[in-house]
């Protein structure tokens, strides 16, 4: 069938609001009295479907004295930071602050929150899994080969602070009881750091002095301008 | 003392200022005292101040604003391109362009080639010092 370009009305405006077919014309135009005839004297109805049986609300106990304006409502679902062209998987980037500041360091994959994941990898630099802001990081344009790993079980909440159970105070044992747990890193984390950073390692030490150059912290030296330097 | 490099028809210059900043072309007609159309391979002809250009030793052999054909045909007879790219002169500019766009591994595989090539002249060095002592 040749589609059809634009729909036609069938009461065309005059004016916006006003059509140019009377209701009574505009029953014969849309061909109801066919529907009707089609149908035996009547228009075809369904049987209203009867509603549910609800509960009768209980009255509030509490009516505030002037009326409570409700807020308008917000569907906007926030999405992640948009990622920069030059970070992909497997580049390179480079630190500017925190503890970390200077170390280069492997991308992995930009998070929901829209922090960017990196790793050292640790046996090289120190640093691991981590997650780090866009805007404090410098993309070099060196590309580290990253298809042997597998990040899919890192997310937020596997960054985020646990939940502390809450402590009954006791007198006398307050100050021991408190010192022990905070700062062991659970088991699983370090293999976690281990898996990932195993083949990443191997596709590092493929290209020549790769690991050198993310062992080695990156300085501005004399002579060094930033807004001339390509990365 | 006496000037060397002259201004005249198929003269050489290196655009020093301006939109076509680092370009080679060729003096093909004097205007003015000030200005001179100058022409090369990719660029549409225009006029340019002489204090835009820096002459070269370059020279080549044409008639006055020779047409686009001709002006190629003239440089590649004289080599233009090669002669700028063997002298001094091009070769600085050359290696200007390569540091100016290394990448920070590269500066770093650069700075890892310094320290030994300095390491190996020291041994040399040392090992000189110790015959000569």
């Amino acid at each position: 069938m040749a589609p059809k370009n634009s729909k036609v009305t069938r009461n065309p405006n005059l004016i916006p609001g006003i059509g140019k077919y009377s209701r009574s014309q505009m029953y014969h135009k849309k061909g109801l009295w066919a529907i009707k005839a089609k149908n035996g004297g009547q228009f075809p109805h369904h049987e209203k479907k009867a509603k549910p049986e609800t509960t009768s609300e209980k009255p509030p106990k509490f009516y505030p004295a002037d009326d409570v304006k409700k807020p308008l409502v917000n569907k906007r679902k926030p999405k992640p930071t948009k990622l920069r062209t030059s970070i992909t998987p497997g580049t390179v980037l480079i630190i500017l602050t925190g503890r970390f500041k200077g170390k280069r360091v492997v991308f992995l994959k930009q998070l929901p929150s829209g922090l960017l994941l990196i790793t050292g990898p640790f046996k090289i630099n120190g640093v691991p899994l981590r997650r780090v802001n866009q805007s404090y990081v410098i993309a070099t344009s060196t590309k580290v080969d990253i298809s042997g790993v597998d990040v899919n079980k890192l997310d937020d909440k596997y960054f985020g602070k646990k939940a502390e159970k809450k402590k009954k105070k006791g007198e006398g044992e307050f100050f021991e009881a408190e010192k022990e747990d905070k700062n062991v890193l659970p088991q699983e984390k370090k293999d976690d750091q281990k898996l990932v950073d195993a083949s990443l390692i191997q596709s590092i030490e493929a290209v020549p002095d790769l690991k050198a150059y993310l062992a080695a912290r990156f300085s501005l030296k004399s002579g060094m301008k930033p807004h001339e330097l390509v990365f | 003392m006496p000037f060397k490099r002259y201004v005249e028809i198929g003269r050489v210059a290196l655009v020093n200022y301006g939109k076509e900043y680092g370009r080679l072309v060729v003096i093909v007609d004097v205007i003015d005292q000030n200005r001179a159309l100058v022409d090369a391979p990719d660029m549409v002809r225009t006029q340019m101040n002489f204090k835009r250009l820096s002459l070269t030793d370059i020279k080549i052999d044409i008639k006055r604003i020779p047409k686009k054909k001709a002006l190629i045909q003239a440089m590649q007879e004289a080599d233009v391109q090669g002669k700028w790219e063997k002298s001094s002169w091009g070769r600085k500019l050359i290696v200007q362009k390569k540091r100016a766009s290394l990448n920070d591994f590269d500066r770093f595989k650069l700075m890892l080639a310094k320290i030994k090539r300095g390491g190996l002249i020291r041994q040399e060095l040392a090992k000189l010092k110790e015959s000569a002592a």
